[in-house]
């Protein structure tokens, strides 16, 4: 399954580490590239979160969390907590 | 004949038409696809449309007339995904498709998809094509897709996935005379297999296939997945099942994936011969300018507020005004009747019946507005908006933005409320949810406040704009809401987390409240009030009226010699003597003796026996003790004495000094937030946990807190 990375140790915070849906700024958009946690992987990939699909952070509740992610080009939007966006992984 | 008689839904569909028994479909769709609008066009029968993911959140069934002599079982089942459930809601459908002996398995389904979004909404209907039902899409929301520029070659899509489709919109019932045209026609199984399972697990499938004696390989692989929660599988099944995936070394988790991913590729291979987007403008969705506003960091919260404070003001204040009209229009029924005739029988109708009902009725304004305008928020999708706005500030009582739904509707009645908890996919969060939703003040509530704090809390201005009484009922809905909190925190402690919990959720687009789904909610919810809570009430009143009415023995009359011997010496004039008379007759009754029984045990918390007898009688359903006092209050009294905040101002101590203090009223006030006081909630609650350890420890806590804090508020406050 390349889908998923089994999330081993996490890596440190580099300049060139790994994007999230997590670090999208508002407004920003970004393509899946894979899922890194295979249960919230079933989830998501159900609610059209499917690598090579385009998501689009519309927005954070005021809070910082949940997000508001805008998905594909059929425009629905997605409400994730921050946790949950932060296995979705963006190509490079 | 026979064999269709043992189900008496279709008896009278057969005779009509003297042949098998009629078809039964099953509707099936994403959440907000427009199926539960499907359902009322097509059974014309009144139920709930909601907005928020998950209103359906049980199965529900209609019968529907296809043509002029062939009708059809429909069932509507809760919105999924998938077929691989993630809730409980879903569940129910699995638990129908996976068994094809059982009673009401579907002969067909509808699968309602949304045009608009066609690519997700397939991933469900591919699932269930290989499941080999027969099934019809209705292709939901073709007004949407158009506006968005989606254009689907249907002629095209109907060989691709082998299933007549019916282009339609059913808000409106466009497309549904097509729709059932077609539901009237015996289908087959599609002929197409959209995913079928790796060579790899046909050896495990396989086997499952045969020894459940199942038609395809595609359900083998449901059985595999999740036999642990397929509830017709007896534990020896399960034992079996496990063997052969362990055995064959099963990873369900990657092939669930796995199988997803190949259905969104072959998905989209369909789409890119069906479909062509013409874009004519790449405008930002009206919606989510809406949203902008909404769910802003600082005027979210300030619209949440304003909106919860307009429900306050709309109920407690604007509802005032019917509700005064109700309660004097009791009174002068009463009256005229008492001033016309007279005898016992009349008594028992003004004092118990009329005064019991006038209980009643005098809700029915505040109980309309508030599911009025719970309704109203979840048709234009705000709800969904809220859980957001919400999820962070709950996490910490370990409760999730979707426990807000269950909380805010808990506000109306725990009832529904707690049944709403199942779309919450953790079991903590969902347990937790169930546990604290009773402490929020229901509706039933109300009509306790509304009396006792009308008693002692004066109707003034307070900082210019408030109403003093409206801002003490505001505290107890605060004081109800804190102590759910807290009780969440506490649980949250407690309890262990079976596993973990997510919060994924799709937001509906908003759209304007249909007035008639608003009105119809209003109507089935206030007359569920007045004819089963009423029905209750009124019994109640009739048996406390006779309880109260009629003392053991010579007792009554002993009691009313002494008054009247004792009457000259102290100089009591004629209006203090009949006073005295009436007390001392229903001290001496039946109610009287059973309250005096348990005084003891309420005496600290400034009750007497009077409210002893309310307090028990509530025990069932709390709306009742407003009843029970009126009744209690009116046995021996003239009619002329009012409307009920009256008779309770009217009430004296021993020493002549009114009796409903300030201490009294918020110590009564206090208990009822907390106590738990309604069989149906318990009951409920037992529905949903499939256990009594938590109907039991919500009865014990929350009426022990209930003793607890009404102990130290009279301490406190006499």
């Amino acid at each position: 399954m390349a889908l998923f990375r089994r999330s081993a140790p996490k890596p440190v915070a580099t300049a060139n580490a790994r994007r999230s849906a997590q670090d999208l700024r508002v407004g920003e958009a970004g393509t899946i590239c894979c899922l890194e946690d295979p249960e919230m992987a079933l989830k998501l990939l159900e609610m059209g979160c499917v690598p090579g699909v385009q998501v689009r952070l519309s927005g954070r509740a005021p809070l910082g969390d949940p997000l508001m992610l805008v998905l594909g080009d059929q425009e629905y939007t997605l409400s994730v907590r921050a946790s949950e966006a932060a296995t979705i992984m963006l190509k490079e | 004949m026979a064999a269709t008689l043992s189900n008496p839904t279709t008896v009278d569909a057969a005779a009509s038409q003297a042949g098998p028994r009629p078809v039964r479909i099953a509707l099936i769709g994403n959440p907000n696809s427009g199926k539960t609008s499907l359902f009322n066009q097509l059974t014309g029968l009144n139920q709930k449309v909601g907005n928020f993911p998950g209103v359906t959140v049980d199965r529900k069934t209609g019968v529907a007339q296809l043509t002029p002599g062939q009708r059809a079982e429909i069932i509507d089942l809760p919105g999924t995904y998938s077929l691989y459930p993630k809730s409980l809601d879903e569940k129910v459908i699995t638990d129908l498709l996976y068994d094809k002996t059982a009673d009401n398995y579907p002969d067909f389904v509808v699968v309602t998809v949304d045009a608009s979004n066609l690519r997700r909404s397939l991933l469900l209907f591919t699932q269930l094509g290989d499941l080999g039902l027969p099934a019809v899409l209705a292709l939901n929301m073709m007004d949407v897709a158009e506006r968005h520029g989606v254009n689907i070659d249907l002629p095209a899509l109907e060989r691709e996935l082998g299933v007549p489709i019916i282009p339609m919109n059913a808000r409106n019932g466009i497309g549904i005379a097509a729709l059932k045209i077609v539901m009237a026609q015996r289908l087959d199984a599609p002929p197409v297999r959209c995913w079928e399972p790796d060579e790899k697990l046909l050896p495990m499938v396989r086997q499952i296939r045969y020894y459940f004696d199942l038609h395809n390989d595609y359900l083998a692989l449901h059985y595999a997945q999740q036999y642990r929660q397929i509830s017709f599988l007896s534990a020896d099944d399960k034992a079996h099942i496990q063997e052969l995936t362990q055995q064959y070394g099963f990873d369900a988790t990657a092939q669930q994936a796995a199988e997803t991913i190949a259905r969104y590729a072959r998905i989209n291979e369909i789409l890119l011969e069906t479909v062509t987007v013409t874009r004519t403008e790449q405008r930002e969705p009206v919606s989510n300018r809406i949203d902008r506003v909404l769910t802003h960091r600082v005027g979210g919260y300030l619209i949440f507020l304003g909106i919860l404070f307009l429900l306050f003001q709309a109920i407690f204040a604007w509802a005032q005004y019917p509700m005064d009209w109700i309660d004097q229009g009791i009174s002068a029924l009463s009256a005229t009747i008492q001033d016309n005739f007279h005898g016992p029988l009349i008594r028992l109708l003004t004092e118990g019946v009329l005064a019991g009902l006038g209980g009643v009725l005098i809700f029915v304004p505040q109980i309309a507005l508030l599911f009025g305008f719970l309704a109203v928020l979840e048709e234009t999708g705000y709800m969904a908006r809220v859980t957001f706005l919400m999820d962070k500030l709950m996490r910490p009582f370990g409760l999730s933005g979707k426990s807000v739904v269950p909380l805010i509707s808990g506000l109306a009645c725990a009832v529904p409320a707690i049944m709403g908890a199942r779309t919450i996919e953790s079991w903590k969060d969902r347990m937790i949810t169930i546990f604290v939703t009773p402490l929020m003040s229901c509706s039933a509530r109300i009509p306790v406040y509304t009396v006792l704090v009308a008693l002692v809390v004066p109707d003034r201005a307070a900082w210019g704009i408030f109403n003093l009484r409206g801002v003490a009922l505001m505290g107890l809905y605060l004081l109800g809401l804190f102590s759910a909190l807290g009780s969440a925190w506490a649980l949250k402690k407690v309890l262990k987390a079976r596993e973990r919990s997510y919060f994924i959720m799709e937001f509906p687009v908003y759209q304007w409240p249909r007035w008639k789904n608003v009105g119809l909610t209003i109507y089935q919810k206030v007359q569920a009030f007045v004819l089963q809570a009423g029905k209750v009430i009124v019994a109640i009143s009739v048996l406390l009226w006779v309880l109260a009415s009629y003392g053991p023995g010579q007792q009554q009359e002993t009691a009313e010699a002494q008054v009247r011997r004792a009457a000259p010496a102290q100089r009591w004039d004629d209006a203090e003597v009949s006073r005295r008379v009436a007390s001392a007759r229903l001290e001496s009754s039946y109610a009287g003796k059973f309250g005096h029984l348990i005084e003891p045990a309420i005496r600290p918390l400034g009750y007497d026996w009077k409210i002893g007898i309310a307090l028990l009688t509530s025990f069932a359903a709390r709306e009742v003790f407003v009843g029970t006092i009126s009744t209690i209050y009116s046995v021996g009294q003239d009619a002329d004495m009012g409307t009920l905040q009256q008779k309770l101002s009217a009430e004296r101590d021993a020493n002549g000094q009114p009796f409903f203090t300030p201490a009294r009223a918020f110590s009564l006030l206090v208990f009822y937030v907390f106590a738990m006081q309604c069989m149906s909630t318990l009951a409920v609650t037992y529905r949903e946990t499939k256990s009594w350890r938590w109907p039991v420890a919500q009865l014990v806590y929350m009426t022990g807190l209930a003793y607890a804090a009404a102990f130290v508020v009279y301490q406190v406050l006499a």
